[in-house]
């Protein structure tokens, strides 16, 4: 298994304001000191290269106008780190194209990171969270067949070899398209999506890129499965575990109660993730009609993920506040000693059929700097190297 | 009510018909022309032959794939009118509708006799860090609510009760209204220079609670279009026709009585 280190690079000194203003979108940029944000920043790519010493792959995300992730674009972070480090593997995930005026651009840009770094890029593109919309003024109405057809342009751009070629769709227009540099893989990287539902799951398997499941026990299984079943009604092998990656939250302390009280920390980045405002959230026609009817018979609905999450063992609770133990119950987070951390991942690796990538976010909220290296030495040495051994796990103890 | 699905050369759509008489089209604001309440057309019903379709993309149907922007759905109620032999046509538009009827009336006034714009959108005169019209996807809906109606029924958001066909309307009216005026947002850059070529009787009918739109947007519609008043319906929002039934077929009825038709040459 490869385990890729990620923070979200948020700035929690704003959070303080979530009574008066939304801390997404609509606060107002005063509240944001650079001072301390350049020690921030700095800090969360001090630890970026921390990990790529200790032998972690590196995990880059993107959000605008947020306290909650103050990297607009995940192209320039990820720019600098293929200079400043030597051996992870850098994982976009991702760039957001379905919210993105200019793929090209994107093609461009991440295949020049691909050559910088001899490589070492993989591909995750995004349709984008809701809260997107507003900081690009993107149409949400027709996003989803907008971030295809920027896949589809990317994906042939960099691979094209023969000059320009002409792309006149139904979103993006360009007559001469010919990008240098041409990506260092061949034909391009390998590309990564997030899925958050077995339908879409289905969608990535037929393109037979790595899926990205996140957070959620239940929803892992249910993922994983239509992708593991979609294969076999393809008639293919059934796929390796390289096609299969999991996202949650990582805190490891010397004693059991440091690790607890460390994922607590991370765990802000749960409580910041719901402070989004309902109209940001979702913004017309970006979800399905069927979806937003499905909503408007909950309205108001005051139990989205980050307050309300139903545990394997059937119990609901609020991951933003409640004893941080659940967490573990439901997958949303790993933490305690070293051993304990080895365990919980080792089981869950089991009964969710495997995944050959581990994404863990083991900065988050206001974690320190300290707090946040300790944690990521005391996994490379006690956790990595046993992780690296995890084969593919006995399909008879999978979850259906 | 009598309700139908109707198929203008390729694309279909429902409409709405009631009433006998002259023909009125009334193009809807909102998610539809039922939506909340169907009185106002009730009431237009009395004097005229009342025509009330969902824009395509609107109400149960799916929107037909090559409709791109405005001016599509303005070809549509042209050849809608062409289909039913329609003329001499009053020509009703709330909101986005008013937007669309001004497009129809910019490209020919052959099948009109008049013209009424409900708190039209359409064009945008304000400079560009000013809002012409209030950002309403910046809020949530209840507050929507709130900024476009007086009447508290409408001002408050209820989904209880409603059926899964009356809310997929709702949801599908939020996302064609984002597909059609997203960006540039609820107008058409190019259409205030062809307001001119408007030669019927036009009649602006603004709420006197309007807090959607900017006034001095459509004073300066009412200034671009050659013979054009602008009224004010008391007690009303953004949706007078929803707000003030009675006030509103009133003034339709009596819009260009007194006035005969432009003389500009198209």
């Amino acid at each position: 298994m490869r385990v890729y280190h990620f923070s979200e690079m948020p700035y929690p000194a704003a959070w303080e304001h979530a009574e008066r203003e939304p801390i997404r979108v609509s606060l107002p940029n005063k509240y944001y000191d650079p001072k301390l944000g350049a020690d921030l920043l700095n800090q969360r790519l001090d630890e970026y290269m921390l990990a790529d010493e200790l032998g972690f792959d590196l995990m880059f995300n993107e959000h605008r106008s947020t306290t909650t992730c103050v990297v607009p674009s995940c192209i320039p972070t990820i720019a600098m780190m293929a200079r400043q480090t030597r051996k992870a593997r850098l994982l976009a995930l991702g760039a957001t194209i379905g919210v993105r005026r200019d793929p090209i651009m994107v093609a461009e840009e991440l295949s020049f990171i691909d050559v910088v770094s001899r490589g070492r890029l993989d591909l995750g593109l995004l349709k984008g969270y809701p809260a997107e919309i507003a900081p690009s003024n993107m149409n949400p109405a027709g996003v989803n067949s907008r971030y295809w057809e920027a896949h589809d342009l990317i994906v042939k751009a960099m691979s094209n070899r023969e000059g320009p070629f002409n792309w006149e769709g139904e979103h993006f227009h360009y007559r001469q398209v010919n990008i240098l540099p041409r990506p260092y893989q061949e034909p391009h990287p390998p590309i990564w999506v997030s899925c958050f539902s077995p339908f879409s799951a289905v969608e990535v398997a037929d393109r037979g890129y790595v899926c990205a499941a996140s957070l959620d026990f239940n929803m892992t299984v249910g993922i994983f499965n239509a992708y593991r079943k979609r294969y076999s009604e393809l008639g293919r092998p059934a796929p390796g575990l390289d096609r299969f990656a999991y996202l949650c939250l990582v805190a490891v302390g010397n004693t059991e109660e440091e690790g607890y009280e460390r994922l607590s920390k991370v765990r802000g980045w749960v409580w910041s993730s719901g402070q989004t405002p309902e109209q940001y959230l979702n913004p017309p026609g970006f979800n399905p009609i069927a979806a937003n009817v499905a909503m408007m018979k909950r309205h108001p609905n005051k139990s989205s993920w980050t307050h309300h999450t139903v545990g394997r063992s059937g119990n609901a609770f609020n991951p933003s506040t409640g004893p941080v133990r659940n967490l573990l119950d439901s997958g949303m987070g790993f933490a305690g000693t070293p051993d304990q951390v080895f365990e919980q991942i080792r089981e869950f690796h089991q009964s969710v059929g495997g995944f050959g990538s581990l994404l863990a976010m083991m900065q988050g909220g206001d974690l320190s700097h300290a707090e946040t290296t300790d944690s990521l030495r005391l996994f490379a040495r006690d956790v990595l190297p046993r992780l690296k051994e995890l084969g593919i796990p006995d399909p008879a103890q999978r979850v259906a | 009510m009598k309700t139908q699905v109707v198929r203008v050369r390729g694309p279909e759509t429902e409409v709405l018909e009631c009433g006998n008489g002259s023909p009125l089209l009334f193009l809807h604001s909102g998610a539809g022309p039922n939506t909340h309440s169907t009185e106002y057309l009730e009431r237009l019903g009395e004097r005229f032959r009342v025509i009330a379709p969902f824009h395509p993309g609107f109400g149960s149907l799916p929107r037909p794939r090559s409709f791109r922007s405005v001016s599509d759905i303005a070809y549509f109620y042209l050849d809608l009118i062409a289909q039913w032999r329609l003329h001499d046509v009053v020509l009703v538009g709330a909101g986005l509708g008013g937007w669309i009827a001004s497009e129809i009336a910019i490209r020919t006034t052959a099948p009109l006799s008049r013209l009424v714009l409900v708190s039209p959108f359409g064009i945008k005169v304000g400079g560009r860090e000013e809002r012409d019209f209030v950002d309403v996807h910046a809020m949530s809906p209840e507050q929507r609510a709130a900024l476009e109606f007086n009447t508290p029924a409408y001002a408050s958001i209820d989904y209880s009760g409603k059926t899964d066909a009356e809310l997929t309307i709702l949801a599908r009216g939020r996302e064609a209204e984002a597909h059609y005026g997203w960006e540039p947002y609820m107008h058409n850059p190019s259409l205030r220079q062809w307001l001119h070529r408007i030669n019927v009787p036009v009649t602006l009918l603004r709420g006197a609670d309007e807090r959607v739109i900017a006034r001095r947007n459509h004073e300066a519609y009412v200034d671009e279009i050659p013979d054009c008043e602008l009224l004010t319906i008391d007690g009303a929002g953004h949706h007078p026709h929803l707000d003030a039934p009675a006030d509103f077929v009133t003034a339709v009825i009596a819009s260009g009585a007194s006035r005969k038709p432009s003389v500009v040459a198209v």
